[in-house]
């Protein structure tokens, strides 16, 4: 299909952007990758009078060290993510989920920032992001906010930012060494959206498990922390004879996943309980 | 094709821009939603899903479609690979897997088949199965590594 | 790549020069044709499965700038009948008139109700958007028990009846047998609606001439006479005056053998504008017009004594059509053939089959490639593997202690298919436990179960209807070919031209063609030009379907070739001045025999061409021969057997393809590299409809899987390779000896892959036989979730 008519403008810097967004409201959208703005746009399920494009804006772009931070232009594509040996020192986590990330040629357009500014359940980016305690740093015309990723992912592809605001950043504290990270996922399909994801760290102070952190995507309307879970495993511990028993009870606490065409709440609790048990085994072996 | 100067409809996307307005019909058409690879082409030197990019949004940049590069031999290995594996049969795929295979070759060369599948996973062909495509890749590879050894990507550095 | 003519090329894996072309993208598709005056369609469609289509408003959709007409079914039927799909030797089969646009009722979620013609395909989905449709919501029948519930609404009330065409067969006492049999395995199994997905969507070019009346089609299609015939009688036009070129078709698979009402609505269009229209399908719309195909319900059962012999198959079948029976072909073969090759390959003493085919609120189904025999494989073989799981028999042992043997039983099976000559099913096996190292891999699978892997082996034997004959559309009055034609044209340099009425999809018949004229003529394989996909210049022919092109087409290449040879002789002896039977023609020169006496290929054809002063009077020097072949048989029956090998994850449900292998017997094979490649596509293909892909619909009729993000085709990181071996059972009373190819892949995949999966399964005592086997269903079977 053809996307309905548009406008399109490239701004030069984020005023431009703000004054346009100010002025057409949700009548336009941002475009940075456009890797899922226009499929969207193409099917006829959005329709915006505007797009905003903001992909020249380089100061959004790139990997740099702020101290103990990272932080990550929103306008960083996958691939630069992908490849980054910053990211793959300090946020391994983020190495290990980006092979999953679609395919080649959509990685090579497609942001960090889009990804995040979307927050399309089942996409891997958020969770990292959820699992590393990740800050967005959010710009608008009245200047910078930050919001913890706990507080970003709100809904079925809503997030925190307002009409006129537009991430800009992503502040993620690097790992200390001690962290072990865990990036799986199930999907039907090489490349595929997850049916149900995992990104997940422990980590050990002298060898002792101190710090859990079980996100899952693709089991609701947003990544989400099984809190409960990583609370009953820390209890009964890691290497317990009753950790399945355990994980199993407790997710369905922490999760109630949809059903969809590709699979039922019970198929997707019953492989995220899978995903869980999977994590803490592959960092009692690391 | 040199420099192209055009007015386009900001909703007129890569694909059907190179197609309708350039005649460049190389380049095929086959979801529009981004999933099937046959749109694929290089901009700025890497790949790209035409469909998912705007032709406005590539003011400055350089866009290489099958056409050229086949004019200019920068993948006749690859080309005659397919060829001889019969890595094809009704072409319609094709353009934008080689595109795609150009790539895995150009930029972490192997002759792993499960990382070719892996890398081509985003390109649909109905016709071959997948197979001879594979093994062009693989063959082209293998002899580009013969000649260049230290370009090998087929043990895994990071993950 | 030059081969020396004294080569025989009939045997070789010779390379397609056209894939050259294809590689560099100068691929000339449909959508890559644009004529002057072009306008381009896109068509309102029904958001409904059943309703009344009450009023149409076009007035805003009309006044957008670059529209330049909208059409509605009353405006159409000016020019176009509506058309009925019958066949007259099949009278209880039953469908009602369909209309080229919804006319007054739509009737399935898809059905085109306007046709918008403007100058983009951008300004004609604008307009689309705004063309406003009342509706009234009516009952839809979007399922097979619901189109058989007594309460169910009438999709056709004029029908009196929601079954497009019903069945029975019977052989033997089949009641009494199952009753008596010591083991009888009873399964219920689903296949889903799936379609074909060409990547080369449906596309067409429609330009009528007002002043010449004639009609130009330029169409991705697979079966141009057919399209010509059709269109010619639903215009209102002298076939004569109506033209279909071919273009290369990026794939068809069966969906682009059909009449679609958006295809005709596009040519209507034309008539009634006198300008030419473009029709590109868009992947989106495709999952609602696109024919459809399976979508059978099987409630199957076998029978066996004691020492695995079987007794008895069974099945009763509930097939969904869509709205109406498709055209001209019908929704009938896909069923009939799910319930003939049930049991097909075997022996036993009893047969009982009821198919029903129900009309849905859907798209259209019918041939697939496949076309129906898919499901009888996957029946038997489902029902063969459960049973030797039962009975603790080796599946490979028990296929071989009961294959048919035609000495003992005759050449029809229970289901009333003549099979014809031999078949080589031990042959095939033996061929493919050695391929597959079998003992090993059970070795293998024991070892892994030990350290809690579960990996699975599974077999599908399979028999394949090739190349049919006239019995079928011809003799029920339905304007199909069975029948192909090829001229050669002996060019005066003494190359030759091969005007063949084949359509080609991409399987590299040119090549195989070009083989078979080139050996038979002893020229350069690269001297052969092939001709085609113009019904104005070629002979006419029935197209590409039911594997039937290099079989057919290639026969008639070769009788031609045979007469032209003769010509060349005649031509030649009165010019060596020796008696025909005395010269010999090879690599490329006539020599008289045991003389040094000859003359090139070139002065032959230059005479015949110029100089028919000194040609015999008599004898025939035409340097053009044309020849047709259709085959006498109903069709040649192949057969051939596949093996899967898989893991399961019993945690998680998901599955790895880790090996398949196909042994087939499909005669002699012309080229083998393009007959192993046909395999290999087409097994993936079978593979896609096991594991992943499902045209899913709600309770509604409306299709939930109408992208390509949920409709799940198989891509390349998940699929195994495939390893082929071949048995070569020669047709005999062809030149040829050939049979059919294109479908044995898909012919027997879903059954093996399936069969592996059940037999990974085997310790838990789990079983899944509802297609696509996804990791729910495994789970579930497994008893992990609920």
């Amino acid at each position: 299909m053809k996307p309905a008519p548009f406008s399109y403008l490239r701004v030069n810097d984020l005023v431009e952007a703000f004054d346009l967004l100010e002025d057409y409201g949700a009548d336009a959208r941002i475009l940075s990758g456009g890797q899922s703005l226009i499929p969207t746009l193409n099917l006829r399920l959005s329709a915006p009078s505007l797009l905003i494009d903001i992909g020249g804006l380089a100061s959004l772009r790139g990997v740099e060290a702020r101290g103990e931070q990272i932080r990550i232009g929103a306008l960083t594509r996958h691939v630069d993510v992908e490849r980054s040996p910053l990211i793959a020192t300090h946020l391994p986590l983020i190495s290990q989920a980006m092979p999953h990330v679609a395919h080649a040629a959509i990685r090579n357009r497609g942001t960090i920032g889009g990804s995040l500014a979307l927050a399309d359940p089942a996409a891997e980016l958020p969770a990292c992001m959820l699992a590393l305690n990740a800050t967005m740093v959010i710009a608008s015309k009245k200047g910078e906010r930050k919001v913890p990723a706990s507080e970003f992912f709100k809904g079925l592809y809503a997030t925190a930012l307002e009409p006129n605001e537009i991430l800009v950043y992503i502040d993620i504290p690097a790992t200390h060494g001690g962290e072990r990270y865990y990036f799986n996922e199930f999907a039907r399909r090489h490349g595929d959206y997850a049916l149900v994801g995992i990104a997940a760290m422990c980590e050990f102070i002298a060898n002792q498990p101190r710090d859990l952190r079980l996100v899952f995507f693709g089991c609701g309307d947003r990544p989400l922390r099984a809190s409960q879970t990583e609370a009953a495993v820390l209890q009964t511990g890691l290497t317990s004879p009753q950790l399945e028993k355990t994980i199993t009870t407790a997710i369905g606490r922490d999760l109630d996943p949809q059903a969809d065409l590709h699979a039922s709440s019970s198929t997707r609790l019953h492989l995220a309980s899978v995903l869980a048990r999977r994590s803490i085994a592959s960092f009692l072996n690391s | 094709m040199g420099d192209i100067t055009e007015a386009v409809d900001a909703r007129t996307h890569l694909v059907d821009f190179l197609r309708d307005a350039l005649g460049l019909t190389g380049s095929h058409v086959g979801c529009e939603h981004g999933v099937c690879g046959a749109c694929t082409v290089k901009v700025d030197g890497i790949i790209v899903r035409g469909c998912l990019v705007l032709a406005a949004q590539l003011e400055g940049a350089s866009v290489q479609t099958i056409e050229g590069l086949t004019e200019s031999g920068e993948f006749s290995d690859l080309q005659d690979a397919f060829v001889e594996a019969n890595a094809l049969q009704c072409g319609f795929c094709t353009p934008g897997m080689v595109m795609c295979a150009s790539e895995l070759l150009d930029t972490a060369p192997t002759t792993d088949r499960l990382k070719i599948r892996e890398h081509l996973s985003g390109n649909y062909c109905r016709c071959t199965g997948y197979q001879s495509i594979i093994n062009a890749v693989a063959s082209v590879a293998q002899r580009r590594l013969a000649a260049n050894p230290e370009h090998d990507a087929t043990t895994e550095r990071a993950r | 790549m030059k081969h020396s003519a004294s080569e025989r090329l009939v045997g070789s894996p010779i390379r397609r020069p056209k894939a050259r072309q294809l590689v560099a993208g100068r691929g000339r598709y449909t959508d890559d044709l644009r004529p002057q005056g072009l306008l381009h369609a896109a068509f309102v469609r029904s958001q409904y499965a059943h309703a009344k289509v009450l009023a149409v408003n076009t007035r805003s959709a009309s006044a957008l700038a670059g529209v330049v007409k909208i059409f509605l079914a009353d405006d159409l039927l000016r020019v176009c009948r509506p058309w009925t799909t019958k066949f007259s030797q099949v009278p209880e089969h039953r469908s009602a008139p369909q209309p080229p646009l919804a006319h007054g009722t739509a009737f399935w979620q898809g059905q085109p109700i306007a046709i918008v013609l403007a100058r983009s395909r951008a300004i004609a989905e604008d307009a689309a958007a705004l063309v406003e449709v009342d509706y009234e919501p009516l009952i839809a029948v979007a399922s097979g028990a619901a189109a058989l519930a007594d309460h169910s609404p009438l999709i056709h009330p004029s029908l009196g009846s929601n079954i497009l065409f019903e069945k029975k067969l019977r052989s033997g006492e089949p009641e009494t047998v199952f009753r008596q049999a010591p083991t009888v395995v009873r399964r219920s199994m689903r296949f889903p609606r799936l379609t074909g997905v060409p990547l080369e969507s449906r596309s067409i070019i429609a330009d009528f001439d007002p002043t010449q009346k004639t009609l130009t089609l330029h169409a991705s299609t697979q079966v141009p006479h057919q399209m010509r015939s059709v269109f010619a009688a639903q215009l209102g036009l002298d076939e004569s005056r109506v033209r279909v070129i071919v273009p290369d078709v990026g794939g068809g698979f069966g969906i682009k053998l059909h009449t679609y009402d958006d295809e005709v609505a596009v040519a209507a269009s034309s008539l009634l504008l006198g300008r030419p229209v473009k029709f590109i399908s868009d992947r989106f719309e495709a999952f609602v017009s696109d024919n459809h195909a399976r979508a059978h319900s099987a409630d199957a059962a076998l029978a066996l004594d004691q020492d695995g012999k079987f007794l008895a198959f069974s099945t009763v079948d509930v097939m969904e059509a869509g709205a109406f029976s498709t055209y001209p072909r019908s929704s009938v073969l896909e069923g009939m053939q799910a319930i003939n090759q049930v049991g097909a390959p075997y022996d036993a003493a009893a047969f009982d089959a009821h198919l029903r085919i129900v009309f849905q609120n859907k798209p259209h189904t019918g041939s697939y490639r496949g076309v129906g025999q898919p499901i009888g494989c996957a029946v038997t073989e489902l029902l063969v593997e459960s049973a030797a799981r039962l009975m603790s028999i080796d599946p490979a042992e028990l296929r071989r202690r009961n294959y048919r043997n035609a000495a003992q039983s005759g050449p029809v099976t229970l289901s009333g298919v003549d099979l014809g000559g031999e078949l080589s099913q031990e042959a095939c096996l033996d061929k493919l436990l050695a391929l597959m190292d079998y003992p090993q891999l059970r070795r293998e699978q024991a070892l892994a179960r030990e350290q809690g892997k579960y990996l699975g082996v599974g077999f599908a034997s399979f028999i394949e209807a090739t190349a049919t004959g006239p019995m079928f559309y011809g003799s029920s009055k339905v304007p199909i070919a069975a029948s192909d034609g090829c001229s050669l044209r002996l060019e005066p340099g003494g190359t030759v031209s091969c005007i063949t009425s084949a359509q080609f999809q991409g399987q590299g018949l040119e090549v195989a063609l070009a083989q078979i004229v080139a050996d038979a003529i002893t020229i350069p394989f690269e001297a052969v030009t092939i001709v085609h996909g113009d019904t104005a210049v070629t002979p006419m022919g029935g197209g590409s379907y039911a594997s039937r092109g290099l079989t057919i087409a290639g026969e008639a290449a070769m009788l031609a070739a045979v007469a032209l040879r003769q010509n060349i002789l005649n031509a030649a002896a009165e010019l060596l001045e020796a008696a025909a039977s005395d010269l010999e023609l090879h690599t490329g020169r006539v020599e008289v025999a045991g003389t040094d006496r000859s003359i090139s290929l070139a002065e032959v054809a230059f005479a015949m061409h110029y100089c028919q002063h000194l040609m015999p009077p008599g004898a025939s020097t035409d340097p053009m021969v044309t020849r047709h072949h259709a085959s006498r048989r109903s069709f040649l029956v192949a057969n051939g057997i596949q093996a899967s090998m898989v893991e399961v994850d019993p945690e998680s449900g998901f599955v790895r393809l880790l090996r398949h292998w196909v042994v087939d017997d499909c005669g002699k094979i012309v080229n083998p590299m393009l007959a192993d490649e046909q395999i290999r596509g087409a097994v993936i293909q079978g593979i896609g409809a096991a594991l992943f892909e499902e045209c899913a619909y709600d309770d509604q009729g409306q299709m939930l899987a109408a992208t390509m993000a949920d409709y799940l085709v198989p891509m390349a990181a998940d699929m195994p390779d495939v390893e082929i071996g071949h048995v070569e059972t020669p047709v005999t009373d062809t030149l040829l000896g050939t049979k059919g190819v294109g479908e044995a892949g898909i012919v027997g995949a879903s059954a093996s892959v399936a069969n592996a999966i059940n037999d990974a399964l085997a310790p838990f005592g789990a079983e899944v036989f509802h297609l696509p086997v996804t990791p729910e269903k495994i789970l579930r079977a497994l008893g992990k979730i609920t």
